[in-house]
């Protein structure tokens, strides 16, 4: 088996490869991430920015209290976040976990949202710590109930003890589950990765192994989502691309709240991908209350004052 | 080695905003100057924007379920111990306040006893108010009809120039629960700032009162149509902007006022809204 012809899938090609890749400059990451955040986003250009921004939010509820109707009522906001402005567009994915992945696209199929994607956390997700077997059935499951986006978690706890090969398989595996009919976005946790190396790493293992889109984090460890780890991704997705001719995604999550930072995310990926992947199609957001705060500087640009929370919904 | 005596270096107090707890520069990065009577300089307090207003106005809004949520007791306290530090610091309000002020250093003194009195007048209406406004209304039925006054929210405050108008204006608005976001004209800055001081070694919670310098024509257009402030004290603004501000507020329904009495219970009730409970008589 060829993988884009750069390993063939034994642990030692995959050594090889990864060995050879060179170590992040942390410090020069992290100031580059932080001179890029500086740039100023003003009237026109945060308009489209704030619009851009909402097309790519994967709008989540990942809570044990979740029920069918908190589900729904999120479906109802990412098609049409702001119930009086038709102009605001609709949200780039709902995402849940596998139980609620049904409710999920019925409800959104019931009221005109069949354009927006059901994605389900999947791999005993937050985790990752289960059998292959029960990895496989909990992806399956979430594609069998209508799922067109798979976020799965990688073993972490096998990647910081070397074992490249079990992790790349396991994302080759359900790789092949999701097959034509699922986007498959490979989750590393990078505030449990540690270094910028171990990022990088990952995201060459798994955009080798097929992912379709590499994301930060599962939003429930902290740090998560930080500009830096986002740049360190993007420059993996644009140098992957210069050797392939593939563009992956990259979906940074977690600790993303403000319109602020999802402007500062849309800055890194111009001035590091491109502006090809300013498009929900490569770019997203996975956010909750981010959408709130869009919203509400978006009616202040519209209106010409301050926006309150009260005129958004509690979600 | 000599013993002559070096002359030794001012130093100088770098005077910010109270945002949230703490001092913040202004974002915008901003200063204006004070000076004393004579034209001497006196400091170079931070020229807020509408973005500190807003930074501001986020700090209040978080603040304030858990304030208001605070038993009237409490608060009661909490006002009285702000009380006590106020008096600590009474002769360093009163120079600062003649040297900037065109008052004499008697005149500063009787204002700051006064100031100090009044701050502990209002606090002792906090488990008061729900007795005077509070009632039980007669209904045609078997039930208990409340009528209970809670606080409004976030209410903005454009303090007039004496120093006592500034400590009316906020201890009325924030005994009843509400939390404030105050802005303070030039002149005032020096003492509004050291007024700070004073809150930040309190035990009042933070973002309860955010103090912001700078100017009142700038600032008040961007508070009275802010959405997420729910009254505003205008005592500080000339009356021919009145009209403009109230109809900016109108949007949210803003409760807009602009006092001529300072030390009066129907300050406080004019940033407290009514609520109506029903209950059942019980057996």
């Amino acid at each position: 088996m060829s993988f884009y012809g750069l390993v063939d899938g034994s642990e030692k090609s995959l050594l090889k490869f990864l060995e050879q890749l060179s170590g992040v400059d942390q410090v020069g990451a992290d100031s580059r991430a932080a001179m890029l955040a500086t740039r100023s986003i003003k009237t026109t250009s945060k308009k489209w920015a704030i619009d851009t921004a909402i097309s790519m939010v994967d709008l989540t509820t990942l809570e044990g209290a979740d029920t069918p109707g908190k589900v729904r009522a999120l479906c109802s906001k990412a098609v049409r976040p702001d119930p009086i402005d038709p102009t605001v567009p609709s949200v780039g994915a709902i995402c849940v976990y596998n139980d609620m992945v049904e409710i999920a696209r019925t409800h959104l199929d019931a009221i005109g949202g069949e354009h927006v994607p059901v994605a389900a956390v999947s791999t005993a997700f937050p985790s990752g710590r289960a059998s292959m077997e029960v990895k496989i059935q909990d992806t399956q499951d979430a594609i069998n109930a209508g799922a067109a986006e798979i976020d799965m978690v990688i073993d972490r706890g096998a990647f910081l003890a070397g074992k490249y090969g079990m992790v790349f398989d396991e994302i080759v595996k359900i790789r092949e589950i999701c097959g034509e009919k699922a986007h498959l976005k490979v989750i590393f946790e990078t505030g449990e990765l540690v270094t910028y190396d171990n990022v990088r790493k990952a995201s060459y293992l798994a955009m080798l192994a097929g992912a379709d889109f590499i994301k930060t984090s599962t939003g429930k460890v902290a740090p998560a989502a930080t500009p830096p780890v986002v740049l360190v991704m993007l420059e993996a997705v644009r140098d992957f691309y210069t050797i392939t001719q593939r563009k992956i995604g990259v979906k940074p999550a977690g600790g993303i709240r403000t319109t602020k930072d999802a402007i500062k995310q849309l800055v890194l990926v111009n001035e590091t991908a491109g502006p090809d992947w300013l498009t929900p199609q490569l770019f997203r957001i996975g956010a909750s209350a981010l959408l709130n705060d869009l919203l509400m500087q978006r009616m202040k640009m519209s209106d010409g004052y301050y926006a309150s929370p009260n005129y958004v919904s509690i979600d | 080695m000599t013993t002559k005596k070096q002359p030794r270096v001012d130093v100088k107090k770098t005077y910010k905003l109270f945002i949230n707890g703490a001092f913040a520069r202004s974002e915008s990065g901003r200063v204006f100057e004070v000076t004393a009577k004579n034209g001497d300089f006196i400091a170079n307090p931070a020229l807020a924007s509408r973005k500190d207003l807003r930074d501001a106005v986020t700090a209040a809004r978080a603040a304030q379920s858990g304030w208001a949520k605070a038993t009237a007791y409490n608060r009661g306290q909490i006002l009285y111990r702000i009380a006590e530090m106020l008096e600590g610091r009474a002769e360093q309000f009163e120079s600062e306040i003649a040297l900037t002020s065109q008052i004499t250093a008697a005149k500063a003194k009787a204002q700051v006893t006064d100031a100090i009195d009044r701050w502990v007048w209002y606090a002792g209406w906090s488990d008061k108010l729900q007795a005077v406004s509070g009632a039980t209304n007669p209904v045609s039925g078997p039930f208990f009809n409340f009528s209970i006054s809670e606080p409004q929210g976030v209410i903005a405050i454009a303090s007039d120039v004496s120093f006592i108008d500034f400590i009316d204006a906020i201890a009325a608005a924030v005994v009843s629960g509400n939390t404030t976001v105050v802005l303070v004209p030039g002149s005032l800055a020096v003492p509004a700032m050291t007024f700070a001081e004073v809150l930040a070694t309190s035990d009042l919670p933070a973002g309860v009162i955010n103090i912001l310098t700078g100017s009142l024509d700038e600032l008040a257009p961007w508070a009275a149509s802010h959405m997420d402030i729910d009254g505003f004290d205008i005592s500080g603004i000339n009356k021919k902007k009145h009209g403009e501000l109230k109809v900016a507020g109108a949007e949210n329904l803003k409760r807009i006022h602009a006092f001529s009495t300072g030390q009066s219970p129907t300050r406080i009730l004019a940033f407290m809204e009514s609520k109506t409970v029903w209950h059942s008589v019980g057996v």
